[in-house]
């Protein structure tokens, strides 16, 4: 589009302007990490490994950073599990409520997080009487990790069409062993695409978490939470937020090489 | 459909279905039942009588409506911040950028999405900390009203930029010459060509940044300082008050409201933009 030279340069200089804000308070907390003063004066007077020391030998932390991963990793699986079959179901048979079905889909995700964290709460605590736990954790993270897997699969089904499954079934092929032979492989890096977005969804969360997790189980965004204010934990907190800064950019670079696309990745939140 | 394709498409639903269907929106049913209950004042234990008193005290009770009011204003702030930040992004992701430069800033725009919720307000917990760079540069908002409004823009940046990007994409470069070949101006084009076809694509994000900022009581406690929100009042009452109908009652507040601006929206076509 030519509109003109002086338009071009205002949106480049306010496009670099907006990457500079998005990135830096990312960064700040980067370079705060390795700030000596633990009142993260700006600008910092020296740097020091001092925190990250402190961080890894806080048990605390540990402990928080192995329930996140657990919870991720199992929520993830019941994602991938259910997401497939709902995105299979949806895209291959087209039946009455098809619409509806997807609009349930989307909701965990739709619902601003408050509303799904206090009705999971009450039902977890009053219906069905259970301690909220590790359990409650991961049921309530498979509930909207569901849907990133669902996107994936669906997108990655629609693309590829029905021809090659058909083929399938035409030599004679069952329906589960087309799945296990045709579908699935097609399905592979769309699921491990999914599967990836789910787990980096489980390990941030904290809207939800926070009213599905009991007392005694803390994931690490919970644990930051907890430690957020007190001003002895400051800086260990600041190094185990810089570290999930850099842990959260692999899983999604990975997402989009693998899923081949940022169409995909767009709907996926 | 066939009767064995249904059987078939029936059992791959029913698990997703047993899940989301009964305890998922099950869940969401009983809590809309339980905004209907009360709360005897002596023990604390939830009555399961009908009444209509949480729904009044939204109402009546003067603390409940400020609040309500202050997260509508701010969930405003926050979507005009965003949308005027987002618009020239967009615009020049969509129309200035060369294709690989389009990929790269699509992906430097999505990544910080996927950067924890909570890293994100803690970090501008440390950028407006007295301390802190801006403090430094002289320019000190603190804790409050200000800052939370400028966390929350930038948190809800890319759900803005995202929908717009993709509406602008799909804007005809045709219509773009054919306003300058008949003799307007860049900015005469922007604002009666552009813009107006952008907007149901801005709608559509403003549809995200009003529905996170009026659901929000995590930030507000992180830079907030003293503010109180929405999403607090439910959040106390879950916790130490344990009020759980009061809590109901007061979050159905920002659904209802989301669901009118959904339904107000339709009309301009923001829906497809989604």
């Amino acid at each position: 589009m030519t509109l003109s030279r002086g338009l071009r340069a205002f949106l480049t200089a306010v496009t670099a302007l907006g990457m500079a804000v998005i990135y830096i308070p990312l960064l700040l907390v980067l370079v705060n990490s390795f700030n000596t003063s633990q009142s993260f004066a700006w600008p910092p007077e020296g740097l020091t490994l001092r925190w990250w020391r402190a961080a890894a030998r806080s048990s605390g932390a540990k402990e928080a950073l192995q329930v996140s991963v657990e919870v991720a990793l199992l929520a993830t699986l019941i994602a991938l599990v259910l997401g497939t079959m709902c995105a299979m179901a949806l895209t291959r048979y087209s039946f009455f409520g098809r619409n509806s079905i997807s609009l349930l889909v989307i909701l965990p995700i739709a619902l601003p997080g408050i509303v799904t964290g206090i009705a999971l709460n009450n039902a977890f605590r009053t219906i069905f009487g259970w301690e909220l736990g590790f359990l409650t954790i991961v049921v309530a993270h498979a509930t909207f990790c569901i849907v990133t897997v669902f996107n994936n699969v669906q997108a990655r089904l629609r693309r590829v069409g029905t021809t090659l499954e058909e083929a399938s079934a035409d030599l004679g092929a069952g329906a589960l062993t087309t799945f296990r032979l045709v579908t699935f492989p097609m399905l592979r890096s769309a699921l491990l695409a999914g599967g990836l977005l789910s787990f980096g969804l489980s390990f941030d969360e904290i809207i939800v978490t926070t009213f599905t997790a009991g007392t005694e189980q803390q994931t690490l965004p919970i644990w930051i939470f907890a430690n957020l204010f007190r001003p002895n934990q400051t800086p260990v907190v600041n190094v185990v937020a810089a570290a999930l800064v850099l842990f959260s950019i692999v899983p999604i670079y990975l997402a989009q090489r693998l899923s081949g696309g940022t169409e995909e990745m767009m709907t996926a939140r | 459909m066939s009767n064995r394709q249904g059987v078939r498409a029936g059992l791959l639903l029913t698990p997703p279905m047993l899940w989301l269907g009964v305890a998922y929106l099950g869940a969401l049913a009983a809590l809309f039942i339980t905004a209907f209950w009360g709360q005897n004042d002596f023990t604390g234990k939830v009555e399961h009588e009908f009444t209509l008193d949480n729904f009044r005290d939204l109402f009546t009770v003067p603390v409940y409506r400020t609040i309500t009011i202050r997260t509508l204003l701010i969930a405003v702030f926050v979507t005009a911040v965003d949308a005027v930040l987002a618009f020239p992004i967009a615009l020049y992701m969509a129309k200035f950028a060369s294709p690989r430069v389009r990929r790269l800033l699509v992906i430097a725009v999505l990544m910080p999405l996927w950067a924890s919720y909570l890293v994100k307000a803690y970090s501008w917990r440390a950028m407006l900390s007295a301390s802190g760079p801006l403090a430094w540069l002289g320019w000190t908002p603190g804790y409050g009203k200000v800052g939370l409004i400028l966390t929350l823009a930038y948190m809800w940046l890319p759900y803005m930029v995202l929908p717009i990007y993709a509406g602008l994409e799909r804007l005809p470069n045709a219509l773009v010459e054919a306003s300058a070949d008949l003799g307007a101006s860049a900015a005469h084009t922007l604002r009666r060509v552009v813009v107006p076809m952008a907007f149901p694509a801005i709608v559509a994000g403003s549809i995200f940044t009003f529905s996170l900022t009026m659901g929000d009581y995590i930030a507000v406690q992180i830079v907030g300082g003293p503010y109180q929100l929405l999403g607090n009042v439910v959040y106390d009452n879950i916790g130490a008050a344990n009020n759980l109908p009061f809590a109901a009652a007061y979050a159905t507040v920002p659904v209802v409201v989301m669901l009118g601006y959904l339904a107000l929206v339709k009309r301009t076509g923001a829906l497809e933009n989604l």
